[in-house]
């Protein structure tokens, strides 16, 4: 870990600026992922900015009928938030699905959406990797890539999106907030929030440097069964190989989102008018352009199978 | 002592406190945080800086040039020690892989500098400065392309099990030929790593020539005397300690990485360096459990009787290492008058492929007894019926030869009884529950007993305090409660006027913690060095040893009963021995025996296994501590579970190396995948064996049990995965629809 410097600002938009006038200066909340990252020396920033002292931990209702979390709410607080567990369901599931239980403790809304990919060859640092390294190669293309993206991906980055609460947050249609250092406030649709790696893989998301998420509001509820399966190789603390976020009525019909197979938490609206039609149509579309490598073609059929236990669930 | 004949009647036989479930008496120390570890010998040596190794970051070829300005003037930074200046040290006993020095690089993560400063964090940030140049050369990486090349080799796991490169009886092809139901299948398994939960850690310290090295290792004299060699000092300048360690696993039977560099460090720096490896470089800088390729073909009559089984292996390694020796369990397992076994090694320039638990036995049960089920089905007969009409009594390469104890058919009987395994659905894919897929497999267990020579010294004084001092470790596996145990019947003494002093190599040598080898031997050390200690303590009494009886803190004869401890008023009376076996262990063969039954959950839909019940039957002569011993074999069934459903090191077949080098990447199970396991002792003794007329049972418990969790994953799907660990991708394409 480098040294660096810390302060703690009283305002969002004074930590955005904070950020926006030190040079590689990031934003900590959590660090469950940042701090991990810092002493393996992947991300080295000088100056650490805490935004964990901003009043920002609240989950309020929304005069729409939805609900604005704070971006510093817990994970922990939030899956057990009353309003979540009854309207937002695949939410808190999602939310309990991430990590172990002292890591839900620490990571806060905003920190989820913003972890980095496990991508084996990201973390070490003796290895070419682009989204480390711009412009020292992909090493997974050809390496171990068993647990990486199948579509969306580039020649230069076939990594995936870790987290489990952003794929609950897409199915949701969820809105971030976010301040910068001027003051200004932007909506970023979830849809929009994390980008696909393209030839700049080193940039996950459509914030700005100096833009800090000051909370994620989700629209009014939406009724049906709310789904996240997440699909591991053990039963508790693992990333996804595929998970498979869902609202799905009676009949099959409703919205679905997948996780651990992208850059960004996957969902094809387009697709979703099929869903009473069963799992193949849909991913059959979610998935069309799909460019798995041999290690990981397996997602594509786990990912339709995945869905058909979301679907089956749902009709019971 | 000599052990050469059976064992008679002895004081163990009492069984006042050996036998019983006693809690480990160093729980109290662990779960407090009193119990200090390698890395956190804080009081041992003042002024401790800290190591950290840097790994090279490539998998063979050569540094051209290590450039250490920058480092040198970071923060705290107090030495760098790197391979270019150092010679290539020798290596210790068992080692493949170099440790340290000189400019060539053997495989991914090898040590090339140590950086040594005020504070981790400073060590670690000025690691990060060093600048490596290398000359990467072409290696061979994949076990599979280099399979077809492997000879056979004669290899031994440094732990007993292993043999000649091929070995033969009657005439295997001939017999398989004119078999009238005849099995062949190829199976592989993959590299493991130990995780063990502490890694590699060793605080050094300099006295003028002299160097103590606090550290966490399972073999004491082994490591003791390879470090000297390794560090060019006399052994009698060289001290280990190793009181308390956190799983080894046999990751930590030989001399790495962590003591060489913080020795070298130490004295580069003329301060006391504390060095522990990341979990990166435990993974890709230590050893591993090697992947295998393994062949399995059986003959039998149509009745199910075995005339020609052949297992062969190839592994990988480097140079100067040694083949997996997987087929070792298949010399001894079932009768069959016609046997072929052979070992082959392929060149690999991956990180040393070494002993991990029960190696050879392990990978090789895994598939041998995956062949067993497949071949009981071919016959149409019930697995457990099928491995019972195949038993044996002798060793069937050499009929002559008996086994000491037997009694795999009394553990498989009790264990399908248990277990419930009559209401087995024998035909896969049958039994659902709810999303559940639900199968139940079965597998015999199959370990060697080794005894080793084994010391300890045992003094008593005069408040009756009886302290045995021995290098034994306790590796976690409960061996300062059965040291306790056996000097506490022995002495007639209660548990608490037991201390037991571990892990010293100024203590008499001891057999050490590997191959379940040390809870038998060690004791059995014990034993022999308090046989002295009762003598010595009658003749000062004046009693004639073969009248006293040592019975509750007193010592009696005839009339007279004396406090124990009256022995020691005039001094500590003090009595140190060795037991020694003569080759009773050869003419009669020792093994431990179980059988393993599991229930698994399939996911009818993604394919994901869950074990839902495990039951284990085990033979292991007497158990000294039913509670340590369970928690042996439950560990075990943990383990072989994750070689079973999760565990690869991932090769990187091109760049050379293990790719998911965390324990994010590398999975075990965790709670969740893990049920409710019983183990069942049967109640035996082995006369054989040693005056405990105990054997091992550290790792009896990994013996098989992935293989039943395989075949029960065959039960659930009928899908038959060949290829470990059985992850849901190799099952999807074959599950049927799911709705």
């Amino acid at each position: 870990m480098k040294s660096f410097t810390y302060e703690r600002p009283s305002s969002p938009a004074e930590a955005a600026a904070a950020v926006a006038r030190t040079p590689n200066a990031k934003f900590i909340a959590g660090g469950t992922n940042l701090l991990d990252l810092m002493k393996l020396q992947i991300e080295t920033p000088t100056h650490l900015v805490d935004v964990n002292g901003l009043n920002l931990d609240k989950v309020e209702a929304t005069p729409e009928g939805g609900l604005r979390i704070g971006a510093l709410v817990r994970n922990t607080d939030l899956a057990a938030d009353a309003r979540v567990r009854k309207d937002y369901g695949v939410l808190s599931r999602a939310l309990l699905a991430g990590a172990s239980g002292q890591l839900r403790n620490k990571a806060t809304t905003a920190g989820n959406l913003l972890q980095r990919t496990r991508c084996p060859y990201f973390y070490d640092t003796a290895q070419p990797c682009n989204k480390r390294q711009p412009g020292s190669g992909c090493s997974a293309l050809d390496g171990v890539s068993r647990s990486l993206a199948v579509i969306g991906s580039s020649e230069a980055c076939i990594a995936t999106h870790p987290g489990d609460m952003a794929v609950a947050m897409r199915v949701l249609n969820a809105t971030v907030e976010t301040v910068d250092a001027k003051g200004a406030e932007r909506k970023i649709a979830i849809a929009d929030f994390h980008r696909l790696p393209g030839d700049r893989p080193e940039v996950d998301t459509t914030l700005k440097p100096d833009e800090l998420i000051t909370a994620v509001t989700l629209p009014k509820p939406v009724a049906g069964t709310h789904i996240y399966r997440k699909v591991r190789d053990r039963a508790s603390y693992a990333y996804a190989l595929v998970s498979v976020a869902a609202i799905l009525g009676k009949d099959g019909g409703g919205h679905v989102a997948f996780g651990g197979v992208a850059h960004k938490p996957w969902r094809v609206e387009a697709a979703e008018a099929d869903l009473p039609r069963g799992a193949k149509v849909v991913t059959d579309k979610v998935f069309a352009g799909a460019k798995p490598t041999e290690d990981n073609a397996y997602k594509l059929k786990l990912a339709e199978r995945t869905l058909a236990a979301a679907l089956n669930q749902a009709r019971a | 002592m000599k052990f050469d004949t059976p064992a008679g009647q002895n004081p163990i036989d009492q069984l006042k406190v050996v036998g019983k479930p006693t809690d480990r008496i160093d729980g109290k120390y662990k779960t407090t945080g009193t119990a200090p570890y390698a890395y956190e010998r804080h009081d041992v040596a003042a002024n401790q800086a800290y190591g950290y190794v840097l790994g090279a970051g490539i998998a063979k070829g050569r540094v051209r040039r290590i450039d250490t300005a920058a480092a040198k003037r970071a923060p705290g930074v107090l030495a760098i020690v790197t391979t270019l200046e150092h010679p290539r040290m020798e290596r210790g006993m068992m080692n493949a892989a170099y440790l340290f020095g000189g400019d060539e690089v053997q495989h991914y993560h090898q040590a090339i500098a140590v950086v040594v400063a005020e504070t981790f964090e400073q060590a670690r940030a000025a690691a990060f400065l060093v600048k490596v140049d290398y000359a990467p050369t072409a290696g061979k990486f994949d076990l599979a392309a280099e399979a077809k090349g492997a000879k056979p080799v004669p290899g031994d796991s440094g732990e007993g099990s292993g043999g000649n490169g091929e070995e033969r009886v009657g005439d295997f092809e001939g017999a398989f030929a004119q078999a009238p139901v005849r099995f062949d299948e190829t199976y592989s398994t993959a590299d493991e790593s130990h995780a063990m939960m502490e890694p590699h850690a060793t605080i050094a310290a300099w006295e003028g020539d002299k160097v103590t090295l606090w550290t966490s290792n399972q073999m004491i004299a082994w490591g003791h005397s390879s470090l000297a060699k390794i560090l060019g000092v006399p052994k009698e300048n060289v001290r280990l300690d190793s009181p308390y360690v956190g799983g080894g696993f046999g990751g930590k039977l030989f001399v790495r990485a962590d003591a060489v560099m913080a020795a070298l460090g130490a004295k580069a720096a003329g301060r006391p360096v504390k060095v522990a490896l990341t979990r990166p470089l435990v993974m890709n800088n230590t050893t591993h459990r090697p992947a295998t390729i393994q062949r399995v073909r059986i003959g039998a009559t149509k009745d199910g009787t075995i005339t020609a089984i052949a297992h062969e292996s190839t592994s990988g390694n480097l140079p100067d290492g040694d083949p997996e020796t997987a087929v070792s369990q298949t010399k001894l397992l079932y009768a069959g008058a016609n046997r072929l076994t052979a070992m082959k090694l392929a060149h690999l320039d991956l990180p040393e492929g070494n002993a991990m638990r029960a190696p050879g036995e392990a990978p090789g049960l895994m598939v041998l007894e995956v062949a067993m089920d497949e071949m009981a089905e071919k016959l149409g007969i019930d697995p457990v019926e099928f491995r019972i009409r195949n038993d044996t009594q002798v060793d069937p390469q050499d009929p002559q030869r008996p086994f000491s104890h037997r009694d795999l058919v009394g553990c498989l009987k009790l264990g399908a009884e248990k277990f419930g395994w009559a209401k087995r659905n024998a035909k896969p894919g049958q039994v659902r529950d709810g999303q559940w897929l639900v199968g139940h497999g079965m597998a015999a267990a199959f370990r060697n007993n080794m005894v080793m020579k084994s010391g300890a010294r045992v003094r008593l004084a005069a408040d009756g305090t009886v302290t045995v001092e021995t290098d034994m470790t306790d590796i976690g596996t409960g061996s300062y409660t059965i040291i306790a145990q056996t000097a506490a019947e022995m002495m007639g003494v209660p548990l608490d006027k037991v201390v037991v002093r571990l892990g010293d190599s100024s203590f008499p040598v001891s057999s050490g913690s590997g191959g379940q080898f040390g809870g038998n031997s060690s004791t059995a050390g014990v034993y022999a060095a308090c046989v002295k200690l009762r003598e010595a303590v009658a003749q000062r009494l004046g009693i004639n040893s073969a009248d006293a009886v040592f019975a509750d803190g007193q010592v009696r004869a005839g009339n007279r009963a004396v406090p124990l401890g009256q022995a020691a008023s005039g001094g500590e009376v003090s009595a140190e021995d060795t037991i020694e076996f003569g080759d009773i262990s050869k003419k009669q063969q020792q093994s431990t025996f179980g059988a393993h039954f599991v229930e698994v959950g399939v996911d009818a839909y993604t394919g994901e296994t869950r074990v839902r019940r495990m039951l284990a039957v085990c033979a292991a002569g007497r158990i000294l501590n039913p509670k340590s011993a369970r928690s042996q074999v439950i560990g075990g069934m943990t383990m072989g579970t994750g070689a079973a459903l999760m565990e690869e090191l991932a090769v990187d077949t091109k760049r050379g190396f293990f790719a998911n080098h965390d324990l994010a990447g590398y999975e075990v199970p965790v709670h969740a995948d893990i049920p409710h396991q019983e183990v069942i002792f049967l109640d035996e003794v082995d006369p054989m064996s040693s005056p405990m007329k105990a054997k091992g049972v550290g790792e009896l418990g990994i013996c098989g049990v992935g293989a039943a969790v395989a075949n029960a994953v065959y039960n659930a799907t009928g899908i038959r995965v060949r290829d470990y660990p059985i992850t849901l991708d190799k099952l999807l394409d074959r599950m049927p629809e799911a709705a």
